[in-house]
């Protein structure tokens, strides 16, 4: 058991670190918000410049060939910064599906581009009723030549309104909420019957509400074996849940670290407000929850590569865990601030609103602490109490 | 990064279990797992066998006789141990006077005191806390008075955890009432048959009797059972409450409590369904089973960081919030888990032989509200985890 980075990870970490220190300060990260597309273009090349585009595909794939803890290092930086580019969705969901499932052919016409930052993807998954179940899919699939026509409603799709291309996932087979029967098709977003809505979210980001109005697709955009892409989605989403968490600890350092500075400077009675024991114990008990949900946050990207049980309960506890902490560090950050922590033009109020909504991206924590339930069950009682922490693989 | 085991790791997790296997008295584990008071007899025999294995010492230094086990492996240790109904190593002597010992003690007391603790000769009670000095604990009182070659000590002490067995107590003592509060304490090893000691039990709110008051009367302590420097005990305590301290946490301990209330809320029933299986508690549950995941993880971050020699004392303030904080909820379900048969109050059971069961309720019931009482005392003792944020706030925020 080691805990320290290795010298290639400490050089990606103080990269990410630099760059945002340097570039992403909060007012520039407040005017990218007025860029057509909700972000930086250039930042998004620096991105891939620096390589970050391209950690989690396998060196095959022409990544860099980085595991979870990798990717727990650019997204914890990535929180610090509030960084509104759209990694989660192109590079972690849409390209980890791409990798996962696609053909030679497709990875090397879809990857390539993305890695380069030439090509910004989205993932079309969730829907107006499905909430947080990934295998609620009501959009169709109907054979259409030698490829399919989509028809359906795409919901809070992130980053979907400026996607070049959106991974789409609809039904060939099944009931509505059968994990069976879900396939994933690559659709061009301008494609004809694809009508979008975009938005800005409560955090700064991007997302869009997707119609599906008879889209063709052709045989080089079904992605996988149709009907059986419910495994993939699952993993992948996995590692959206690691990579979020990864970013909520980096959004919870910076919420910290702005409150404290904040009691330091702030008076009232004659002294700096730290000086009061009831704030500073509501202080320790923010940075009790940052270290509680770091904890989760490792171990989550720690277990993407192990079997699916150990690998999923993690993921759900650490997606439970650090929904109640960013909740708490947000109400806190806020609190400790008094009025200023609620006005639009100081910071913490934007990390406290990015932290909530983490809350409700790929599972809330109601949610996780259900699924983790659901999967602890299956083990033999126990033994899951009593189990060392990482046994190995 | 790598929070996999080792393969050596490994392997001395099998080491430990063997020897669990082989050397815990059967006795003394079906005790401890029922919820059972453990006596003198019982807790000294673990004690020596743990010494035999050269086990006892966990954070000594090599050459005195310590295991110079890694962070990790005293984690193995103690989630192995906990498992399998070890009880912890009653820690006055080997984990609190000793490493004083080792730092500030003259080669005399080193070579006389340490190999009693290790051959289990001493068994050591602490003088700190005193009626008018807990969370504030340099406002204590107690006079030692220098008279040739003895001190002459008047005062009391209190919470003096298993005194009624100690023969041995070392205590914070005023040397100099002049000076400013914490420039005026001595640190010395008292001997419990000298003439003018007293020892009251205080009865704990469940009943039990793990407490003590002890009296001083004009008691003669012979200087040279003084250790450091006269009116510099403060420095003694205070790297006392600094050393490291792996077990703070409670981590196996709380493993062990939470399969404990798995296998209760499994076997209890709900409208005809166990307990386990409704949504409310299991919620509950599933609550706490990530907050220990997390607070493992936690620990190992922290020891890890300490041993390359990181911060030492004041992220231990942590593990001992939520540490407690995470065993107190596990004891405050496994009351609730049990219903109406957290009720009867049936002190017999905690001193009945092992394996003679009560008739009333499930067997696992008797202790379960006792011992949800008894652990409120965690975070009130070893500083309040109050001071524990005081300390947080000061040492690490810098407020």
């Amino acid at each position: 058991m080691d805990f320290n980075l290795t010298d290639e990870q400490r050089m990606l970490q103080d990269t990410v670190a630099r760059m945002i220190r340097e570039q992403y300060d909060f007012e520039s990260r407040m005017k990218l918000l007025e860029e057509p597309a909700g972000y930086s273009k250039e930042i998004w090349s620096q991105f891939a410049d620096l390589g970050l585009l391209g950690i989690p595909f396998s060196e095959e794939s022409g990544g860099f060939g980085g595991g979870g803890v990798e990717l727990m290092l650019v997204m914890q930086e990535f929180g610090r910064g509030l960084v509104v580019e759209p990694y989660l969705p192109t590079v972690v969901l849409a390209g980890g599906l791409i990798e996962s499932l696609g053909s030679d052919a497709q990875k090397e016409a879809l990857l390539e581009p993305l890695i380069g930052g030439e090509l910004v993807m989205s993932f079309a998954h969730g829907e107006p009723q499905s909430r947080y179940d990934l295998s609620h899919v009501e959009t169709k699939a109907e054979k259409s030549g030698d490829g399919y026509r989509l028809t359906g409603r795409k919901a809070v799709v992130l980053n979907g309104d400026s996607a070049d291309k959106l991974v789409v996932s609809a039904r060939v087979s099944g009931d509505v909420t059968d994990s069976d029967g879900i396939a994933l098709f690559v659709v061009d977003a301008n494609a004809e019957g694809v009508t979008r809505r975009g938005y800005q979210t409560v955090d700064g980001l991007r997302a869009a509400e997707i119609i599906l109005d008879g889209v063709q697709v052709g045989a080089d955009g079904v992605l996988g074996e149709p009907g059986k892409a419910f495994p993939a989605i699952e993993q992948v989403v996995g590692r959206g849940i690691a990579a979020l968490c990864a970013e909520a600890v980096g959004a919870m350092e910076a919420a910290c670290g702005w409150t404290l500075e904040y009691l330091n400077q702030r008076k009232q009675f004659g002294v700096p407000i730290g000086k009061f024991q009831a704030l500073q114990h509501r202080m320790v008990d923010m940075q009790m929850h940052t270290e509680q949900a770091r904890s989760m946050a490792i171990l989550a990207a720690s277990r993407l590569e192990e079997d699916y049980e150990l690998r999923e309960r993690t993921l759900s506890a650490a997606k439970a865990l650090i929904g109640q902490a960013g909740r708490f560090v947000s109400e806190q950050a806020i609190q400790l601030h008094g009025g200023i922590g609620m006005t639009w033009e100081y910071a913490v109020a934007h990390y406290a609103k990015r932290l909530v909504m983490i809350d409700h991206v790929l599972g809330d924590t109601d949610q996780h602490i259900e699924r983790y339930v659901a999967l602890t069950d299956n083990q033999a009682e126990g033994e899951a109490a009593g189990a060392p922490l990482a046994a190995n693989a | 990064m790598d929070i996999h085991y080792t393969p050596e790791e490994q392997a001395f997790r099998d080491e430990v279990r063997t020897f669990l296997k082989n050397k815990l008295p059967e006795d003394i584990a079906t005790k401890v797992k029922a919820g059972k008071h453990l006596g003198k007899e019982e807790m000294v025999r673990w004690q020596k066998i743990l010494n035999e294995q050269g086990w006892l010492a966990q954070s000594w230094p090599v050459e005195y006789g310590g295991t110079g086990w890694t962070p990790v492996q005293k984690h193995i240790f103690d989630e192995e141990s906990s498992k399998a109904g070890a009880p912890g190593v009653v820690p006055f002597g080997v984990s609190m006077v000793a490493p004083v010992i080792i730092k500030f003690g003259t080669e005399a007391q080193k070579e006389y005191y340490l190999p009693r603790i290790l051959n289990q000769d001493d068994w050591w009670c602490q003088g700190y806390s005193e009626p008018g000095a807990g969370s504030d604990l340099a406002g204590l009182k107690t006079r030692a008075v220098r008279e040739g070659d003895h001190y002459v000590v008047n005062g009391q002490k209190t919470w003096t955890t298993l005194g009624q067995y100690a023969n041995m107590i070392f205590c914070l003592v005023r040397t100099d009432p002049e000076a400013k509060k914490q420039e005026g304490i001595s640190f010395l090893l008292i001997d419990m048959s000298t003439p003018g000691i007293t020892v009251r039990p205080i009865y704990t709110i469940e009943g039990g009797h793990e407490v003590n008051e002890v009296f001083f009367e004009d008691v003669k302590v012979p200087v040279e059972n003084l250790v450091g420097e006269e009116n510099k005990g403060w420095t003694c305590a205070k790297y006392l409450l600094t050393h490291e301290r792996t077990g703070i946490a409670g981590v196996g301990m709380a493993k062990e409590a939470l399969s404990k209330l798995k296998s209760i809320a499994w076997d209890q029933k709900k409208n005809g369904r166990p307990l386990m299986e409704d949504p409310l508690f299991r919620n509950r549950v599933a609550q706490v089973e990530i907050d220990l995941m997390a607070m493992e993880m936690t620990n190992l971050r922290v020891l890890a960081a300490a041993k390359e020699g990181g911060a030492p004392g004041a992220e231990s303030s942590m593990l001992k919030i939520k540490g407690t904080e995470v065993r107190q909820e596990i004891y405050d379900l496994m009351r609730r888990a049990v219903g109406p048969y957290a009720i009867p109050f049936l002190p017999e059971f905690f001193d009945a032989e092992a394996g003679e069961g009560p008739e009333v309720g499930p067997e696992y019931a008797p202790p379960l509200a006792g011992r949800y009482f008894n652990n409120r005392k965690l975070s009130i003792y070893g500083g309040s985890n109050e001071i524990q944020k005081n300390i947080i706030s000061k040492m690490i925020l810098g407020l």
